[in-house]
Protein backbone atom coordinates (compact mmCIF):
# COMPACT_ATOMS: atom_id res chain seq x y z
CA UNK A 1 0.00 0.00 0.00
CA UNK A 2 2.77 2.36 1.04
CA UNK A 3 4.67 1.46 -2.07
CA UNK A 4 1.81 2.20 -4.43
CA UNK A 5 1.01 5.47 -2.64
CA UNK A 6 4.61 6.51 -2.85
CA UNK A 7 4.85 5.78 -6.54
CA UNK A 8 1.58 7.57 -7.29
CA UNK A 9 2.77 10.61 -5.40
CA UNK A 10 6.03 10.58 -7.25
CA UNK A 11 4.29 10.20 -10.58
CA UNK A 12 2.09 13.17 -9.75
CA UNK A 13 5.08 15.23 -8.68
CA UNK A 14 6.78 14.42 -11.90
CA UNK A 15 3.76 15.38 -13.99
CA UNK A 16 3.28 18.71 -12.31
CA UNK A 17 6.88 19.42 -11.55
CA UNK A 18 5.95 19.99 -7.89
CA UNK A 19 8.46 19.00 -5.27
CA UNK A 20 11.25 19.25 -7.78
CA UNK A 21 12.53 22.72 -8.23
CA UNK A 22 15.76 22.15 -9.99
CA UNK A 23 16.07 20.21 -13.21
CA UNK A 24 19.13 19.83 -15.35
CA UNK A 25 18.35 19.03 -18.99
CA UNK A 26 21.88 17.76 -19.63
CA UNK A 27 21.72 15.19 -16.82
CA UNK A 28 20.00 12.51 -18.88
CA UNK A 29 22.52 12.68 -21.73
CA UNK A 30 25.45 12.72 -19.27
CA UNK A 31 24.27 9.51 -17.59
CA UNK A 32 23.46 7.91 -20.93
CA UNK A 33 26.90 8.77 -22.25
CA UNK A 34 28.84 7.61 -19.18
CA UNK A 35 26.93 4.35 -18.87
CA UNK A 36 26.64 3.67 -22.58
CA UNK A 37 23.03 2.67 -21.92
CA UNK A 38 19.94 3.78 -23.82
CA UNK A 39 17.76 5.06 -21.00
CA UNK A 40 15.11 6.21 -23.43
CA UNK A 41 14.27 2.58 -24.14
CA UNK A 42 12.65 2.37 -20.68
CA UNK A 43 8.85 2.13 -20.91
CA UNK A 44 8.31 2.00 -17.13
CA UNK A 45 7.19 -1.65 -16.90
CA UNK A 46 8.56 -1.71 -13.32
CA UNK A 47 10.10 -5.14 -13.69
CA UNK A 48 13.37 -3.81 -12.23
CA UNK A 49 11.62 -2.55 -9.10
CA UNK A 50 9.48 -5.67 -8.76
CA UNK A 51 12.50 -7.97 -8.68
CA UNK A 52 14.85 -5.74 -6.68
CA UNK A 53 15.69 -7.51 -3.38
CA UNK A 54 16.47 -4.23 -1.60
CA UNK A 55 13.65 -2.05 -3.01
CA UNK A 56 11.97 -2.03 0.42
CA UNK A 57 14.82 0.09 1.79
CA UNK A 58 15.01 2.57 -1.12
CA UNK A 59 13.54 6.06 -1.11
CA UNK A 60 13.09 6.06 -4.89
CA UNK A 61 12.42 2.79 -6.75
CA UNK A 62 14.72 1.79 -9.62
CA UNK A 63 12.17 2.46 -12.41
CA UNK A 64 11.55 5.88 -10.86
CA UNK A 65 15.28 6.61 -10.89
CA UNK A 66 15.33 5.99 -14.64
CA UNK A 67 12.35 8.28 -15.19
CA UNK A 68 13.80 11.00 -12.96
CA UNK A 69 17.07 10.86 -14.87
CA UNK A 70 15.03 11.38 -18.08
CA UNK A 71 13.43 14.42 -16.55
CA UNK A 72 16.73 15.86 -15.35
CA UNK A 73 15.94 15.63 -11.62
CA UNK A 74 19.62 15.55 -10.89
CA UNK A 75 19.71 16.58 -7.26
CA UNK A 76 16.93 14.29 -6.17
CA UNK A 77 18.53 11.27 -7.82
CA UNK A 78 22.07 12.00 -6.63
CA UNK A 79 20.91 12.64 -3.05
CA UNK A 80 18.71 9.52 -2.95
CA UNK A 81 19.61 6.60 -0.73
CA UNK A 82 18.66 4.28 -3.61
CA UNK A 83 21.96 4.61 -5.42
CA UNK A 84 23.83 3.50 -2.26
CA UNK A 85 21.38 0.80 -1.18
CA UNK A 86 21.64 -0.90 -4.59
CA UNK A 87 23.73 -4.01 -3.89
CA UNK A 88 24.79 -4.49 -7.54
CA UNK A 89 23.14 -7.91 -7.70
CA UNK A 90 22.22 -7.38 -11.39
CA UNK A 91 18.73 -8.87 -11.03
CA UNK A 92 17.23 -5.75 -12.66
CA UNK A 93 19.76 -5.73 -15.48
CA UNK A 94 19.13 -9.33 -16.54
CA UNK A 95 15.34 -8.96 -16.39
CA UNK A 96 14.92 -5.63 -18.20
CA UNK A 97 12.92 -6.34 -21.37
CA UNK A 98 14.75 -3.48 -23.10
CA UNK A 99 18.22 -4.62 -22.12
CA UNK A 100 19.01 -1.58 -20.01
CA UNK A 101 21.86 -2.36 -17.61
CA UNK A 102 20.28 -0.64 -14.62
CA UNK A 103 23.01 -1.84 -12.22
CA UNK A 104 25.55 -0.11 -14.42
CA UNK A 105 23.50 3.08 -14.38
CA UNK A 106 23.51 2.89 -10.56
CA UNK A 107 27.32 2.70 -10.66
CA UNK A 108 27.49 5.78 -12.88
CA UNK A 109 25.05 7.64 -10.59
CA UNK A 110 27.24 6.83 -7.56
CA UNK A 111 30.34 8.10 -9.39
CA UNK A 112 28.47 11.26 -10.43
CA UNK A 113 27.16 11.80 -6.89
CA UNK A 114 30.67 11.54 -5.41
CA UNK A 115 32.06 14.00 -7.95
CA UNK A 116 29.18 16.45 -7.49
CA UNK A 117 29.79 16.79 -3.76
CA UNK A 118 26.08 16.31 -2.99
CA UNK A 119 25.36 15.00 0.54
CA UNK A 120 24.86 11.24 0.11
CA UNK A 121 21.47 9.75 0.97
CA UNK A 122 23.21 7.09 3.09
CA UNK A 123 25.84 8.10 5.63
CA UNK A 124 27.82 4.94 6.30
CA UNK A 125 28.04 3.26 2.88
CA UNK A 126 30.26 5.88 1.17
CA UNK A 127 32.39 6.01 4.35
CA UNK A 128 32.83 2.25 4.14
CA UNK A 129 33.91 2.42 0.49
CA UNK A 130 36.41 5.14 1.27
CA UNK A 131 37.90 3.17 4.21
CA UNK A 132 38.09 0.11 1.95
CA UNK A 133 39.93 2.00 -0.80
CA UNK A 134 42.30 3.59 1.72
CA UNK A 135 43.20 0.12 2.89
CA UNK A 136 44.05 -0.97 -0.67
CA UNK A 137 46.07 2.18 -1.22
CA UNK A 138 48.18 1.74 1.89
CA UNK A 139 48.42 -2.04 2.17
CA UNK A 140 47.74 -3.39 -1.32
CA UNK A 141 45.32 -5.94 0.05
CA UNK A 142 42.38 -5.56 2.38
CA UNK A 143 43.55 -6.17 5.90
CA UNK A 144 40.11 -6.61 7.41
CA UNK A 145 40.97 -5.64 10.98
CA UNK A 146 42.58 -2.29 10.17
CA UNK A 147 40.02 -1.50 7.46
CA UNK A 148 37.15 -2.10 9.91
CA UNK A 149 38.91 -0.03 12.56
CA UNK A 150 39.23 2.87 10.15
CA UNK A 151 35.59 2.58 9.11
CA UNK A 152 34.45 2.50 12.73
CA UNK A 153 36.59 5.44 13.73
CA UNK A 154 34.71 7.48 11.12
CA UNK A 155 31.21 6.24 11.97
CA UNK A 156 31.91 6.22 15.76
CA UNK A 157 29.82 3.05 16.04
CA UNK A 158 32.31 0.80 17.82
CA UNK A 159 29.86 -1.57 19.47
CA UNK A 160 28.00 -2.67 16.35
CA UNK A 161 29.05 -6.24 15.48
CA UNK A 162 31.69 -6.27 18.23
CA UNK A 163 30.40 -9.63 19.49
CA UNK A 164 30.46 -11.09 15.96
CA UNK A 165 34.02 -9.81 15.53
CA UNK A 166 35.09 -11.52 18.75
CA UNK A 167 33.52 -14.84 17.68
CA UNK A 168 35.30 -14.62 14.33
CA UNK A 169 38.57 -13.85 16.07
CA UNK A 170 38.22 -16.95 18.24
CA UNK A 171 37.64 -19.06 15.13
CA UNK A 172 40.91 -17.86 13.64
CA UNK A 173 39.20 -15.78 10.96
CA UNK A 174 40.72 -12.43 11.89
CA UNK A 175 44.24 -11.84 10.74
CA UNK A 176 46.17 -9.62 13.13
CA UNK A 177 48.84 -8.29 10.79
CA UNK A 178 48.61 -7.29 7.13
CA UNK A 179 50.43 -9.30 4.46
CA UNK A 180 53.46 -7.78 2.81
CA UNK A 181 53.24 -6.80 -0.83
CA UNK A 182 55.54 -5.28 -3.40
CA UNK A 183 53.24 -3.52 -5.85
CA UNK A 184 53.21 -0.19 -4.05
CA UNK A 185 54.47 2.01 -6.85
CA UNK A 186 51.97 0.72 -9.40
CA UNK A 187 49.08 1.13 -6.97
CA UNK A 188 50.20 4.63 -6.14
CA UNK A 189 49.97 5.64 -9.79
CA UNK A 190 46.48 4.09 -10.16
CA UNK A 191 45.30 6.04 -7.13
CA UNK A 192 46.99 9.30 -8.11
CA UNK A 193 45.28 9.21 -11.53
CA UNK A 194 41.97 8.73 -9.73
CA UNK A 195 42.66 11.53 -7.27
CA UNK A 196 43.61 13.94 -10.07
CA UNK A 197 40.50 13.07 -12.06
CA UNK A 198 38.09 13.55 -9.12
CA UNK B 1 45.35 -26.79 -20.05
CA UNK B 2 44.99 -30.41 -19.00
CA UNK B 3 47.84 -32.57 -20.16
CA UNK B 4 48.88 -36.13 -19.54
CA UNK B 5 52.27 -36.69 -17.99
CA UNK B 6 53.14 -39.92 -19.75
CA UNK B 7 56.19 -40.70 -17.62
CA UNK B 8 54.23 -40.94 -14.42
CA UNK B 9 50.87 -41.63 -15.99
CA UNK B 10 49.36 -38.88 -13.86
CA UNK B 11 47.10 -36.10 -15.00
CA UNK B 12 48.93 -32.89 -14.31
CA UNK B 13 47.37 -29.50 -14.27
CA UNK B 14 49.07 -26.24 -13.56
CA UNK B 15 47.03 -23.17 -12.73
CA UNK B 16 47.78 -19.63 -11.64
CA UNK B 17 45.94 -18.82 -8.44
CA UNK B 18 44.56 -15.52 -7.18
CA UNK B 19 43.21 -16.10 -3.65
CA UNK B 20 41.92 -12.57 -3.03
CA UNK B 21 41.68 -10.72 0.27
CA UNK B 22 38.81 -12.65 1.90
CA UNK B 23 40.62 -15.93 1.47
CA UNK B 24 43.59 -14.35 3.17
CA UNK B 25 41.36 -13.54 6.18
CA UNK B 26 37.76 -14.34 7.10
CA UNK B 27 37.34 -17.01 4.41
CA UNK B 28 40.51 -18.95 5.27
CA UNK B 29 38.68 -22.26 5.20
CA UNK B 30 37.75 -21.68 1.55
CA UNK B 31 41.43 -21.14 0.69
CA UNK B 32 42.52 -24.15 2.74
CA UNK B 33 39.85 -26.41 1.27
CA UNK B 34 40.47 -25.33 -2.32
CA UNK B 35 44.19 -26.01 -1.91
CA UNK B 36 43.37 -29.34 -0.26
CA UNK B 37 41.02 -30.42 -3.03
CA UNK B 38 43.45 -29.36 -5.75
CA UNK B 39 46.20 -31.36 -4.10
CA UNK B 40 44.00 -34.46 -4.13
CA UNK B 41 43.23 -33.90 -7.80
CA UNK B 42 46.87 -33.42 -8.82
CA UNK B 43 46.32 -29.79 -9.69
CA UNK B 44 49.15 -27.48 -8.73
CA UNK B 45 48.35 -23.91 -7.89
CA UNK B 46 50.84 -21.11 -8.45
CA UNK B 47 49.82 -18.12 -6.37
CA UNK B 48 50.30 -14.84 -8.26
CA UNK B 49 53.30 -12.97 -7.00
CA UNK B 50 52.51 -9.64 -5.35
CA UNK B 51 48.81 -9.78 -6.06
CA UNK B 52 46.72 -6.90 -4.75
CA UNK B 53 43.03 -6.35 -4.05
CA UNK B 54 40.73 -6.51 -7.10
CA UNK B 55 39.02 -3.31 -5.92
CA UNK B 56 35.79 -5.17 -5.10
CA UNK B 57 32.48 -3.29 -4.69
CA UNK B 58 34.12 -0.23 -3.23
CA UNK B 59 36.12 0.52 -6.38
CA UNK B 60 33.27 0.02 -8.83
CA UNK B 61 30.95 2.09 -6.63
CA UNK B 62 33.49 4.91 -6.56
CA UNK B 63 35.25 5.26 -9.91
CA UNK B 64 35.41 3.34 -13.18
CA UNK B 65 39.17 3.79 -13.66
CA UNK B 66 39.97 2.54 -10.17
CA UNK B 67 37.71 -0.45 -10.71
CA UNK B 68 39.24 -1.50 -14.04
CA UNK B 69 42.88 -0.67 -13.32
CA UNK B 70 43.04 -2.26 -9.83
CA UNK B 71 41.66 -5.48 -11.28
CA UNK B 72 43.78 -5.32 -14.45
CA UNK B 73 46.99 -4.99 -12.44
CA UNK B 74 46.52 -8.57 -11.22
CA UNK B 75 45.54 -9.84 -14.65
CA UNK B 76 48.73 -8.34 -16.08
CA UNK B 77 50.73 -10.39 -13.56
CA UNK B 78 48.79 -13.51 -14.54
CA UNK B 79 49.40 -12.79 -18.22
CA UNK B 80 53.17 -13.13 -17.72
CA UNK B 81 52.62 -16.83 -16.96
CA UNK B 82 51.08 -19.09 -19.56
CA UNK B 83 48.38 -20.60 -17.38
CA UNK B 84 44.69 -20.32 -16.72
CA UNK B 85 43.87 -18.19 -13.70
CA UNK B 86 41.83 -19.83 -10.95
CA UNK B 87 39.75 -17.33 -8.94
CA UNK B 88 37.80 -18.69 -5.95
CA UNK B 89 36.08 -15.47 -4.85
CA UNK B 90 33.15 -14.59 -7.04
CA UNK B 91 33.47 -10.86 -6.39
CA UNK B 92 37.09 -10.87 -7.62
CA UNK B 93 36.02 -13.02 -10.57
CA UNK B 94 33.29 -10.59 -11.52
CA UNK B 95 35.65 -7.61 -11.32
CA UNK B 96 38.28 -9.44 -13.37
CA UNK B 97 35.79 -10.33 -16.08
CA UNK B 98 34.50 -6.75 -16.17
CA UNK B 99 38.10 -5.48 -16.53
CA UNK B 100 38.78 -8.06 -19.24
CA UNK B 101 35.74 -6.89 -21.22
CA UNK B 102 36.72 -3.23 -20.96
CA UNK B 103 40.39 -3.85 -21.82
CA UNK B 104 39.40 -5.90 -24.87
CA UNK B 105 36.75 -3.48 -26.10
CA UNK B 106 38.38 -0.13 -25.24
CA UNK B 107 42.11 -0.76 -24.79
CA UNK B 108 42.89 2.93 -25.32
CA UNK B 109 40.83 3.98 -22.28
CA UNK B 110 42.85 2.28 -19.55
CA UNK B 111 46.40 2.51 -18.30
CA UNK B 112 47.35 -1.11 -17.89
CA UNK B 113 49.84 -3.62 -19.21
CA UNK B 114 47.08 -6.20 -19.43
CA UNK B 115 46.15 -7.24 -22.96
CA UNK B 116 43.08 -9.34 -22.28
CA UNK B 117 44.70 -12.72 -22.90
CA UNK B 118 44.24 -14.57 -19.60
CA UNK B 119 41.69 -17.36 -19.36
CA UNK B 120 39.96 -16.39 -16.09
CA UNK B 121 38.19 -19.29 -14.38
CA UNK B 122 35.82 -19.02 -11.45
CA UNK B 123 36.71 -21.99 -9.23
CA UNK B 124 33.16 -23.37 -9.00
CA UNK B 125 32.78 -23.33 -12.79
CA UNK B 126 36.21 -24.90 -13.09
CA UNK B 127 35.36 -27.86 -10.85
CA UNK B 128 31.97 -28.24 -12.52
CA UNK B 129 33.35 -28.88 -16.01
CA UNK B 130 32.45 -32.39 -17.14
CA UNK B 131 35.98 -33.78 -17.33
CA UNK B 132 36.80 -32.70 -13.77
CA UNK B 133 33.45 -33.81 -12.40
CA UNK B 134 34.32 -37.35 -13.60
CA UNK B 135 37.64 -37.17 -11.75
CA UNK B 136 35.87 -35.98 -8.61
CA UNK B 137 33.41 -38.87 -8.88
CA UNK B 138 36.27 -41.37 -9.07
CA UNK B 139 37.86 -39.94 -5.94
CA UNK B 140 34.79 -40.01 -3.72
CA UNK B 141 35.42 -42.36 -0.79
CA UNK B 142 32.64 -41.20 1.54
CA UNK B 143 29.49 -40.46 -0.45
CA UNK B 144 27.49 -37.73 1.28
CA UNK B 145 24.39 -39.94 1.46
CA UNK B 146 21.27 -38.47 3.05
CA UNK B 147 22.75 -34.98 3.10
CA UNK B 148 20.07 -32.65 1.73
CA UNK B 149 21.72 -29.52 0.39
CA UNK B 150 20.33 -26.25 -0.92
CA UNK B 151 22.81 -24.96 -3.50
CA UNK B 152 23.08 -21.21 -3.11
CA UNK B 153 24.69 -19.55 -6.11
CA UNK B 154 24.05 -15.94 -5.09
CA UNK B 155 24.40 -13.10 -7.58
CA UNK B 156 27.74 -12.72 -9.26
CA UNK B 157 28.50 -16.37 -9.98
CA UNK B 158 25.63 -16.31 -12.48
CA UNK B 159 24.89 -12.65 -13.28
CA UNK B 160 25.29 -10.86 -15.59
CA UNK B 161 25.36 -13.83 -18.01
CA UNK B 162 27.38 -11.96 -20.65
CA UNK B 163 30.17 -11.88 -18.04
CA UNK B 164 29.70 -15.29 -16.40
CA UNK B 165 28.64 -17.28 -19.46
CA UNK B 166 26.00 -19.09 -17.35
CA UNK B 167 23.01 -19.74 -19.61
CA UNK B 168 20.37 -20.81 -17.09
CA UNK B 169 21.09 -17.92 -14.74
CA UNK B 170 17.63 -17.93 -13.13
CA UNK B 171 17.86 -21.63 -12.24
CA UNK B 172 21.48 -22.77 -12.50
CA UNK B 173 22.25 -26.47 -12.08
CA UNK B 174 26.04 -26.91 -12.14
CA UNK B 175 26.62 -26.86 -8.35
CA UNK B 176 23.61 -29.17 -7.96
CA UNK B 177 25.28 -31.63 -10.36
CA UNK B 178 28.54 -31.43 -8.41
CA UNK B 179 26.66 -32.20 -5.18
CA UNK B 180 25.01 -35.23 -6.83
CA UNK B 181 28.45 -36.49 -7.86
CA UNK B 182 29.49 -36.25 -4.19
CA UNK B 183 26.48 -38.37 -3.27
CA UNK B 184 24.47 -35.57 -1.64
CA UNK B 185 20.89 -34.74 -2.49
CA UNK B 186 20.56 -31.25 -4.03
CA UNK B 187 17.08 -29.85 -3.45
CA UNK B 188 15.06 -27.70 -5.81
CA UNK B 189 14.34 -24.29 -4.29
CA UNK B 190 13.49 -20.85 -5.60
CA UNK B 191 16.11 -18.70 -3.91
CA UNK B 192 19.27 -20.08 -5.50
CA UNK B 193 20.25 -16.78 -7.04
CA UNK B 194 18.68 -14.26 -4.67
CA UNK B 195 20.92 -11.62 -3.10
CA UNK B 196 22.08 -11.91 0.56
CA UNK B 197 22.78 -8.18 0.90
CA UNK B 198 26.41 -8.61 -0.10
CA UNK B 199 28.55 -5.54 0.39
CA UNK B 200 26.02 -3.97 2.79
CA UNK B 201 27.25 -6.49 5.40
CA UNK B 202 28.90 -3.88 7.61
CA UNK B 203 26.84 -0.84 6.80
CA UNK B 204 23.15 -1.75 6.52
CA UNK B 205 23.09 -4.92 8.58
CA UNK B 206 19.31 -4.50 8.94
CA UNK B 207 18.92 -5.15 5.21
CA UNK B 208 21.37 -8.06 5.33
CA UNK B 209 19.42 -9.61 8.22
CA UNK B 210 16.11 -9.36 6.39
CA UNK B 211 17.53 -10.92 3.21
CA UNK B 212 19.41 -13.69 4.99
CA UNK B 213 16.29 -14.40 7.06
CA UNK B 214 14.34 -15.04 3.87
CA UNK B 215 17.07 -17.27 2.48
CA UNK B 216 17.31 -19.33 5.68
CA UNK B 217 13.51 -19.65 5.83
CA UNK B 218 13.26 -20.77 2.22
CA UNK B 219 16.08 -23.29 2.62
CA UNK B 220 14.30 -24.66 5.69
CA UNK B 221 11.00 -24.82 3.82
CA UNK B 222 12.77 -26.81 1.08
CA UNK B 223 13.79 -29.24 3.88
CA UNK B 224 17.51 -28.53 3.50
CA UNK B 225 20.03 -29.73 6.11
CA UNK B 226 22.50 -27.07 5.03
CA UNK B 227 23.39 -24.56 2.31
CA UNK B 228 26.34 -24.74 -0.04
CA UNK B 229 27.95 -21.71 -1.62
CA UNK B 230 31.00 -20.51 -3.51
CA UNK B 231 30.82 -16.89 -2.39
CA UNK B 232 32.74 -15.62 0.61
CA UNK B 233 30.31 -12.80 1.40
CA UNK B 234 27.25 -15.06 1.14
CA UNK B 235 28.99 -17.55 3.44
CA UNK B 236 29.93 -14.86 5.97
CA UNK B 237 26.46 -13.29 5.97
CA UNK B 238 24.57 -16.59 6.29
CA UNK B 239 26.98 -18.30 8.69
CA UNK B 240 27.89 -15.37 10.91
CA UNK B 241 24.53 -13.63 11.21
CA UNK B 242 22.40 -16.72 11.81
CA UNK B 243 22.09 -16.14 15.57
CA UNK B 244 21.23 -12.43 15.14
CA UNK B 245 18.63 -13.24 12.48
CA UNK B 246 17.12 -15.94 14.68
CA UNK B 247 16.83 -13.51 17.61
CA UNK B 248 15.32 -10.76 15.49
CA UNK B 249 12.70 -12.98 13.86
CA UNK B 250 12.03 -15.28 16.82
CA UNK B 251 13.39 -18.40 15.13
CA UNK B 252 16.10 -20.89 15.86
CA UNK B 253 18.34 -21.67 12.93
CA UNK B 254 21.01 -24.30 12.82
CA UNK B 255 21.86 -24.50 9.16
CA UNK B 256 25.55 -25.01 8.39
CA UNK B 257 26.80 -22.98 5.41
CA UNK B 258 29.46 -24.97 3.52
CA UNK B 259 31.82 -24.02 0.77
CA UNK B 260 31.42 -26.57 -2.05
CA UNK B 261 35.15 -27.31 -1.72
CA UNK B 262 34.69 -28.36 1.93
CA UNK B 263 32.08 -30.91 0.88
CA UNK B 264 34.36 -32.10 -1.94
CA UNK B 265 37.15 -32.55 0.63
CA UNK B 266 34.79 -34.38 2.98
CA UNK B 267 33.59 -36.79 0.28
CA UNK B 268 37.13 -37.37 -1.00
CA UNK B 269 38.41 -37.98 2.53
CA UNK B 270 40.79 -35.06 2.98
CA UNK B 271 42.64 -35.16 6.31
CA UNK B 272 42.02 -31.49 7.21
CA UNK B 273 38.25 -31.27 6.87
CA UNK B 274 37.76 -30.91 10.63
CA UNK B 275 40.14 -27.96 10.73
CA UNK B 276 38.28 -26.20 7.90
CA UNK B 277 34.87 -26.77 9.47
CA UNK B 278 36.18 -25.68 12.86
CA UNK B 279 36.27 -22.12 11.54
CA UNK B 280 32.51 -21.94 10.96
CA UNK B 281 30.38 -19.91 13.36
CA UNK B 282 27.38 -22.20 12.81
CA UNK B 283 28.89 -25.54 13.83
CA UNK B 284 28.43 -28.20 11.12
CA UNK B 285 29.87 -31.15 13.08
CA UNK B 286 26.59 -32.09 14.77
CA UNK B 287 24.81 -32.42 11.44
CA UNK B 288 27.65 -34.39 9.85
CA UNK B 289 27.93 -36.74 12.85
CA UNK B 290 24.18 -37.40 12.77
CA UNK B 291 24.52 -38.41 9.11
CA UNK B 292 27.49 -40.64 9.91
CA UNK B 293 29.80 -38.46 7.82
CA UNK B 294 32.10 -37.40 10.62
CA UNK B 295 33.34 -39.05 13.77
Amino acid sequence: MMESMRSEMDAKDMETGKGERITDPSFSSLIAQESGENLLACYQCRKCSAGCPVAHAMDILPHQVIRMVHFGHKERVLASNTIWICASCYTCSVRCPNDIDIAKIMDVLRHTALRSGVRPGERDIPIFHSAFLDSIKSKGRIHELSMIWQYKSKTRDFMKDAALGWRMFRKGKIKLFPSKFGGGRELKSVFSRYEKGK
Amino acid sequence: MFSVDTKRGNRVNELSYYPGCSLDGTAREYDESIRGVCEMMDISLHELEDWTCCGASSAHCTDEHLAIELAARNLAIAERGDRELLVPCVACYSRFKAAEKEVREHPESWETAYQGKVNIRYALDFFCQDSLMDTVGEKVVTPLSDLKVACYYGCLSVRPPEITGVRNYEDPQHMDRLMSVLGAEPLPWSYKTDCCGASLFMTRTDIVRSLTHRLLEMAKEADADCLVTGCTICQANLDGRQDDVGREFGQKYDLPIFYYTELMGLAMGHRDVKKWLGRHLTDPTKLLSSKGLMK
